[in-house]
């Protein structure tokens, strides 16, 4: 298995990006827009130019300023696949295939099952097969890493559930570094195996999926992941609790340790909602009027004075939440996490 | 009924405006029978014009081809101090009165210009010559390709010619493959506004290269000079003019017409379609 380095740093408008990773699976960049996220592929396939740093695939060095060495993006083996994909409007779908390389285009065009389409024009295509074209294209070049740049967000919430599967299993297959930056923790969850978070074109915290979500470092990587995000004052009680006031007045507790200003994280599938108050092993309840009900796929998002809870679509039915009211919700104090407030 | 008044306003306007731009035209070749134009167009002035007019437009095309598409791909994707100055400049001919391109050009390669010892001590002399013709075109004619050329070369998606740097090819292959076939049409218009331009040069020539019969006198230099002689061959000289005009027009919006429609430099042309 290859592995891709990367240390470097790159100017951009209004900050500096500053970076150091190393990849041998695949790594999802999550951040929001303007973060840097793009300029990262972009230095890593050597479209644009960091002053200073270092990028390695293995022996091949592409990036090193103590040595001034700078490959072209032609001489560094990278497969880039572009937000919008950037077909080729005036050559065909095998044309663009065959630009990457002649010799296996045919292979690809089959694999990817776009050989249908060979002689179509891209603008002719639906998004999932301009993508699939895409994908052969950057393939076909026989990259060393594949960078993924929002592979899903140019597609309707139908296909993407679809492509997403696909990716995940082609990802797999392919055995090689992944980079793929997207605006959206599910997918990065859902694809790769360790996630960064990248604000202001720093990484936050780059760790697999759910250990985001267990120890997020900081309050931006929480409230990336999902969390709820409320902000609090902390006293330890002992060398187990701590007791938060919330800055709605609620009184919470946690097992994590802190100290004066914090930020309370709990995820909204550990909070439980019940219409009357039971006594049971959570020790954090919020008694409220729900604010709002909104129904996410199969499960509903309902909202109690400053949390938001998830249950089974299922279960908002049989509590009757549509029609208001006040509940009780209730989440475990090792459920909730404490992180400094930034 | 004002509405209807309204509409009679609009249909006039365009009724004058429409024969007054059309009733020149017709003139030339109603003043004449088409027989007798024809047997003009056999008179040594216009075969001598035509060959001149045609080699010179030609070669000068050629050059504004060369150098014209590097330049206005430099100026369409870089960005860099001066940048504007240089468009600026590019386009200035555009503006210039023909004549004062003509003073200027002498005052440059003239025989007492500022190239002029440099140009004598080489054993050039450009004055008067099929080189000055030439020389006279593309100075006059560029700023209309270049200026079309850059707003062709900038329609094309950056996006676009990053992944063919991505995808394994060099700066070279990515401007063949990608960005002229992507910019096709609009250099292809640029290039028939410039040739038309080119052909129908008048003011520059005649004050660089004067209009001497066989050697500089082109198609328009050739009305000028046929005016007082004879006027059937300026009228011929002058339909045939017309004719190349038109079919140039008429060529460059079928060419608009059967681009693909995924081709993204197409609106940025003032050029407006058949339809």
């Amino acid at each position: 298995m290859a592995t891709l380095r990367a240390d470097f740093t790159l100017p951009l408008r209004t900050f500096e990006l500053e970076l150091a990773l190393e990849v041998d699976r695949t790594v999802a960049l999550v951040g929001p827009s303007g973060a840097g996220k793009t300029s990262v592929l972009k230095a890593i396939s050597g479209l644009a130019h960091p002053p200073r740093g270092r990028i390695t695939l293995d022996g091949d060095v592409w990036l090193d300023s103590d040595r001034r060495l700078f490959r072209r993006p032609d001489e560094r083996r990278v497969g880039l696949v572009f937000q919008e994909y950037a077909l080729f409007p005036h050559l065909t779908v095998r044309q663009n295939v065959a630009y990457a390389g002649k010799e296996r285009a045919d292979e690809y065009l089959e694999r990817f099952r776009i050989d249908h389409l060979a002689d179509a024009r891209p603008a002719s295509l639906s998004g999932g097969e301009r993508q699939r074209v895409a994908l052969a294209r950057a393939l076909a070049r026989g990259p060393g890493v594949i960078l993924l740049d929002e592979p899903l967000s140019a597609l309707d919430a139908h296909t993407k559930g679809t492509v997403r599967a696909e990716l995940q299993e082609l990802l797999r297959e392919l055995a090689l570094p992944v980079i793929l930056v997207t605006h959206d923790f599910e997918d990065a969850a859902a694809l790769a195996d360790h996630v960064g978070v990248i604000v202001a074109g720093r990484l936050r915290q780059l760790a697999a999926p759910d250990e985001l979500v267990d120890r997020p470092a900081d309050a931006f990587v929480a409230s990336f992941t999902g969390a709820n995000l409320i902000r609090g004052k902390a006293r330890r009680l002992d060398d187990d609790m701590t007791l938060i006031e919330l800055e709605t007045g609620e009184l919470v507790y946690s097992t994590d340790r802190g100290e004066g200003d914090v930020g309370v994280v709990v995820y909204p599938w550990e909070v439980s909602i019940g219409r009357l108050r039971h006594e049971d092993s959570a020790l954090n309840l919020i008694q409220g009027d729900i604010r709002s009900v909104a129904a996410v796929g199969n499960r509903v998002r309902v909202r109690v004075g400053p949390i938001t809870a998830e249950v089974t679509a299922l279960s908002a039915e049989k509590l009757e939440l549509a029609r208001g009211g006040t509940v009780f919700a209730t989440f475990k104090a090792t459920g909730t996490r404490l992180v400094p407030f930034v | 009924m004002r509405r209807a008044l309204l509409a009679l306003l609009y249909f006039l306007g365009a009724a004058v405006t429409m024969a007054f731009l059309a009733l020149p035209l017709l003139a030339i070749f109603v003043h004449v029978s088409p027989g007798r134009l024809v047997d003009q167009l056999s008179n040594p002035v216009v075969t001598d014009a035509l060959i001149v007019s045609l080699k010179t437009t030609l070669i000068a095309q050629a050059l504004i081809l060369l150098f014209g598409t590097p330049t206005a791909y430099l100026l369409a994707s870089r960005r860099f101090p001066g940048r504007n100055a240089c468009v600026t400049l590019v386009e200035l001919p555009l503006v210039l009165p023909p004549a004062v391109a003509g003073i200027g050009l002498l005052a440059a390669f003239g025989r007492f210009g500022l190239l002029g010892s440099t140009l004598r001590l080489a054993g050039i002399t450009l004055p008067f010559t099929q080189a000055a013709v030439t020389i006279a075109v593309a100075f006059v004619a560029s700023p209309l390709y270049i200026r079309q050329a850059i707003a062709a070369f900038e329609a094309i998606d950056p996006d676009l010619v990053a992944a063919s740097r991505t995808l394994g090819a060099g700066p070279a292959r990515t401007f063949f493959r990608i960005v002229l076939p992507m910019a096709r049409g609009g250099l292809a218009a640029g290039e028939a506004l410039a040739f038309a331009r080119g052909l129908g040069e008048f003011g520059a020539t005649i004050m660089f290269a004067g209009s001497l019969e066989h050697v500089t006198q082109t198609l328009p230099l050739a009305i000028y000079a046929e005016f007082e002689v004879n006027f059937n061959v300026t009228l011929a000289i002058s339909a045939l003019l017309v004719l190349i005009s038109a079919a140039l027009l008429l060529s460059l919006k079928l060419t608009f017409l059967w681009q693909p429609s995924e081709q993204t430099s197409r609106s940025r042309f003032a050029l407006s379609s058949w339809s």
